[in-house]
């Protein structure tokens, strides 16, 4: 039994070749691996807790960072996972089909900020309007009167 | 013959159980429901967006207006964050104020959540002398922080100011008295036949669901999972303080009801400690903190119990004065996913029960 998160970020380090550890310990997947890296998460490390989801816009390197905050209800360690996707197509895996959670986090993270999530049962924008146009939490956002 | 047939009825978002922003769109067969979409985004403010604009100590009272009821904890759970991105140390004296300040948040916030779910359910006089207890809790909050609702009394790297002379004794001797006030509400709400009558296997939620749909807080602990960040992963000074997880064993409404209402006993428990500990405690209630706070290029994710579930805050630094972005987990919001599966093939009296066993906070769930 994996007792605290370091221990845990190692691990998943040595066995799957494609994740990266940064310094600060969080868990970096490329976005194709995205599923069954975090089924394998839930089913073999007993992180059954989707904590947080949520994306952060990157313009200049031309990509949106999504981040994964998932816990473990047993042991009480939460892990950061992050992968990025292109700017020009945002469109990334739900993780609806391991976490219920990601319902409705993943509904505003397309709502605010427009990275698609395939998969997902009900796609539909959650804060503001069904008709609005554009993501207001991208950093190119315009508005009428808004800042330049 | 009689023709039968499906409609649709908008509840809320003018309707006093969905505190006046959130609506849900009924099917209903009769006076069963088909199928419930929720619609939220009524009082979306775009704090997040806000967040970008200013500093990071000018954030601070934006986080209080997320959960009004339970100001403190908001205020916590950010300045966690930006101190874990910094590497603040806070004083010891001013993580006990943050624990007291926050306990009473707690209370407040749990004494609406039950007062209101008894008028929720039919019953005037539970609100009533919830208020009653809400308004002394208040009361020391304002004596301590000079507001009574949006507090913001956290500042990264410890609390505005010290206790006033007197105040601890003051909430001592509250505390003394609540247990009292708690049998009551027991009594008189719990004890209820027609209150028990509308919450028992009403709404009833399943363990591994609460588990799988990211559910927090008492609605998660209702069903019987024993999850409490103050337990589970404890910060600030928790682990020095003795107190108990109340459990729920059906995941029904009344569970989840009561599981607030053991807590505040807890909150009882916890309050009598701290207060006894702080007084050991010299020192200030702030640590060293630059003027102008310029974190390293960087995030962090803090998260807390609050009285409404977890409260995370996932903030990005890319070395400035202002944060690059500030996301807020809001336990109030993640609550709601698992409403539509949870509604279907209820009575349309038990929506109004089962919304309001969530314990839900507009301010939190729009953001």
């Amino acid at each position: 039994m994996i007792e605290d998160a370091t221990t845990l970020v190692d691990e998943l380090g040595k066995k799957f070749d494609y994740v990266e550890v940064n310094e600060q310990s969080t868990v970096i997947i490329p976005a194709d691996k995205l599923l069954e890296f975090m089924q394998a998460l839930k089913d073999d490390y007993g992180m059954d807790f989707l904590t947080n989801e949520t994306a952060a816009d990157y313009p200049e390197e031309n990509k949106f960072e999504v981040v994964y905050n998932v816990s473990s209800i047993e042991n009480g360690i939460t892990i950061m996972v992050k992968t990025s996707v292109d700017r020009d197509n945002p469109e990334l895996p739900s993780v609806f089909s391991v976490w219920g959670g990601a319902n409705w986090q993943e509904r505003e993270i397309y709502d605010l900020m427009g990275v698609v999530f395939t998969g997902h049962p009900n796609p539909k924008r959650i804060l503001l309007d069904y008709d609005y146009e554009g993501h207001p939490l991208r950093k190119d956002f315009q508005w009428k009167g808004g800042r330049e | 013959m009689l023709k039968t047939q499906e409609y649709n009825l908008n509840l809320g978002p003018q309707h006093p159980s969905t505190h006046g922003v959130f609506r849900i769109l009924l099917t209903l067969d009769g006076e069963r429901v088909v199928k419930a979409e929720p619609i939220p985004g009524y009082l979306h403010r775009g704090v997040e967006k806000l967040a970008e604009a200013r500093t990071y100590t000018q954030f601070i009272p934006y986080t209080d207006r997320l959960d009004y009821l339970a100001a403190m904890l908001q205020n916590w759970g950010y300045v966690m964050a930006v101190e874990k991105l910094m590497g603040i140390e806070v004083p010891e004296r001013a993580e006990y104020m943050r624990v007291i300040c926050g306990e009473l948040s707690r209370l407040a916030s749990h004494l609406i959540a039950i007062g209101t779910y008894s008028m929720d359910t039919g019953g005037v006089t539970g609100f009533e002398l919830a208020l009653r207890e809400r308004e002394t809790t208040m009361d020391l909050l304002e004596e301590l922080t000079g507001s009574r609702m949006t507090l913001s009394y956290a500042r990264i790297g410890g609390v505005a100011a010290d206790a006033p002379e007197g105040w601890l004794d003051k909430v001592d001797k509250f505390m003394d008295k609540m247990p009292a006030y708690i049998d009551e509400y027991d009594g008189l709400i719990a004890g209820n036949e027609i209150f028990q009558a509308r919450t028992m296997q009403v709404g009833v939620i399943k363990p591994e669901t609460a588990i799988s749909y990211s559910l927090s807080g008492p609605n998660l602990r209702g069903s019987g999972v024993n999850y409490d960040l103050r337990k589970a992963k404890p910060y600030s000074v928790y682990d020095r303080i003795d107190f108990d997880v109340p459990l729920g064993t059906n995941g029904d409404c009344y569970d989840r009801f009561y599981c607030r209402l053991q807590e505040m006993r807890q909150i009882v428990r916890i309050l009598k400690q701290a207060v006894a500990q702080i007084k050991e405690v010299d020192g200030p209630v702030i640590g060293k903190v630059p003027k102008v706070l310029k974190p390293p290029k960087g995030e962090a994710y803090e998260e807390i119990e609050s009285s409404k579930g977890i409260i995370g805050y996932y903030v990005v630094s890319d070395g400035s004065a202002k944060p690059y972005r500030i996301h807020v987990r809001r336990g109030s919001f993640i609550n709601l996913g698992y409403l539509d599966e949870l509604l279907r093939g209820v009575l349309l009296a038990d929506v109004i029960a089962i919304l309001g066993s969530l314990d839900i906070i507009l301010g939190e769930v729009d953001c």
